[in-house]
């Protein structure tokens, strides 16, 4: 759609334009570029000598275990938090569109984890799992349970998942409320008529209906398990123990930051925004053809 | 309600009170937590009713920080914060606003380029380009200032899109009627299209607003004095060591400051919230 009515100005559209352009030349593309360009090259630890390597840092990365390990914990990472988030959240919203009174209470106290940074997120429930004193760990521990994500990987990936996941429910969970409040009334009653109980109707017309938002959703929930949990790895596991959860952006950010290999680092920048693209050409692609509407 | 089924509605408020119980639980113990002192928390297990220093611990923080980990203050923090998501969050709604003003109301050449550049913005978070990012922001010698904290975030592919939809959708005749009366395109922003933007403006600020309060990763690499921190870097530089070392009754009372005032955002203006959220992902 294009309006037909414009204004004429040489100069003034360039002139409202320009903030936006200036910054993200200077802060979006001017670093990708370098980004791109690093990643072809080496650098010695104190930055005094570069030798430009083409594709030597993509050679040694993935033919690097660590690396490669660090694939599969973000792809488990982020399965995991998408698809207990994903279900967690339709089942509250299914639950809070059938109930009449009290909908906007239940609603206000479901939603305000949205605005808890991911690191407090971290601290808050590394706080309640700390192994020493933390009081779920202490009921584990009465359970016979032997709790102590510090050392043990799997329970590490368990805390992490637990507080990304409950942090993400609130935003999954306003837009399955969006879309059940959206689907037409009269299909769900001619589905009663017809003899389906609650369970039924629900797998066999509200599930399918709701297949637009759910797909959305699983494409956000996973470009949220990739990107901005970086601030509950960090408040919790720092990636370990021993590489455990170490997800692709706490590498590159260890590797950039605290181990200082630029080349590498820069490799595994280029290696994530490609991810980002075909995340986002996947989102906008089929989000409008696999999935149907009513 | 399709049919009334008794035993179904008792479900539904048993779920739903289960996961507002689990969803609040966090908040619950941090909150207890930030009004003990440090030994009832390491007596395992620690209280779950509130103790008796609350004062105590939230003047420590506000005044002075911690006192084995950071001794940044939490009144400064908070006040970093607040300057972050203020300046990020208007910043980038007065940028896209303009941008998108240029790009629905005039015609000019390179249009569709300027209109794809801001778009490929989407596909570049700021997490994968970390290093580069950071050393652009410290040739410019912005490192440690609250310029670096904020205008390297103030792009916003999102907001552009927002504000070019909600303009495509103003009728025609506006912006005919303003030109017959002659007023000029600056004219017809001001006195028309600002107006008429109000409820996105503010579905957008919201939305802004807890965005650049919870910046993590940026502000941890940029600030390296205390008197910069925002207040989510803080709790992270007070943990210092293992579960016994941290002096959890201050981390906790920092904790529940830095997360009441997006929280309360969020709650009090719940409907610009919502419309903010689905729209900004349209």
């Amino acid at each position: 759609m294009e309006k037909r009515v414009v204004f004429r100005s040489a100069w003034l559209p360039y002139a409202l334009l320009a903030p936006q352009i200036a910054v993200t030349l200077v802060f979006f593309f001017w670093p990708a570029a370098q980004a791109a360009w690093f990643s072809l090259q080496l650098q010695d630890p104190f930055g005094l000598h570069t030798e430009f390597v083409g594709l030597q840092n993509f050679k040694e990365l993935f033919a690097d275990s660590n690396y490669l390990a660090s694939f599969r914990t973000t792809a488990v990472f982020s399965s995991l938090v998408a698809f207990s988030g994903i279900a967690i959240s339709l089942l509250f919203a299914t639950m809070a569109d059938r109930v009449l009174r009290g909908a906007l209470a239940y609603k206000t106290l479901l939603i305000w984890p949205y605005a808890v940074a991911p690191a407090i997120a971290g601290v808050l429930w590394a706080f309640l799992f700390a192994p020493s004193i933390g009081i779920i760990s202490y009921v584990l521990k009465r359970g016979g349970i032997d709790w102590n994500w510090v050392i043990d990987g799997d329970q590490a990936m368990l805390l992490v998942v637990i507080a990304s996941v409950w942090k993400q429910i609130s935003y999954n969970f306003l837009f399955f409320l969006a879309g059940l409040q959206s689907i037409p009334r009269p299909l769900i009653e001619a589905a009663a008529i017809d003899g389906a109980g609650p369970m039924r109707r629900f797998w066999t017309v509200v599930f399918p209906l709701l297949s637009p938002t759910t797909f959305f959703l699983l494409v956000v929930n996973i470009v949220y398990a990739f990107f901005d949990t970086f601030g509950v790895i960090d408040a919790t596991t720092q990636g370990g123990p021993a590489q455990d959860t170490q997800i692709l952006v706490y590498k590159v950010y260890y590797d950039g930051v605290k181990a200082a290999d630029l080349g590498g680092s820069s490799a595994q920048s280029v290696i994530l925004m490609f991810i980002v693209i075909v995340l986002t050409a996947v989102q906008f692609r089929f989000v409008e053809r696999r999935v149907q509407y009513s | 309600m399709i049919e009334n089924r008794p035993g179904l509605t008792v479900l539904s408020h048993a779920v739903l009170m289960l996961g507002v119980l689990a969803v609040g639980f966090p908040l619950y113990v941090t909150f207890v937590a930030s009004t003990l002192r440090v030994e009832e928390i390491m007596s395992v297990p620690m209280p779950l009713l509130p103790g008796d220093q609350f004062v105590q611990n939230y003047t420590q923080v506000l005044a002075a920080g911690s006192t084995t980990g950071s001794t940044a203050a939490a009144s400064r923090m908070l006040f970093n914060s607040l300057v972050m998501a203020l300046a990020i969050s208007l910043g980038k709604i007065t940028i896209s606003i303009i941008a998108s003003f240029a790009i629905v109301y005039f015609r000019f050449p390179l249009r569709n380029f300027f209109f794809w550049m801001i778009f490929i913005t989407l596909m570049l978070p700021v997490e994968v380009r970390i290093i580069p990012t950071y050393k652009v922001v410290a040739d410019l010698g912005m490192l440690n200032s609250y310029v670096g904290l904020t205008l390297p975030l103030i792009a916003s592919a999102t907001a552009t899109f927002l504000f070019r939809q909600f303009f495509l959708t103003v009728p025609e005749e506006l912006a005919e009627a303003a030109r017959i009366d002659g007023a000029g395109p600056l004219r017809f922003f001001r006195d028309v299209l600002l107006p008429l933007s109000r409820t996105s403006i503010a579905a957008l600020f919201v939305i802004q607003f807890i965005y650049g309060w919870n910046q993590y990763l940026w502000p941890l690499l940029i600030t390296s004095e205390e008197s910069m921190y925002t207040v989510v870097i803080g709790i992270n530089r007070m943990i210092v060591g293992g579960d016994a070392a941290n002096e959890w009754h201050l981390i906790m009372a920092t904790a529940m400051l830095a997360l009441l005032p997006p929280a309360l955002v969020v709650v009090l203006m719940q409907k610009w919230f919502v419309k903010g959220l689905v729209e900004t992902e349209k």
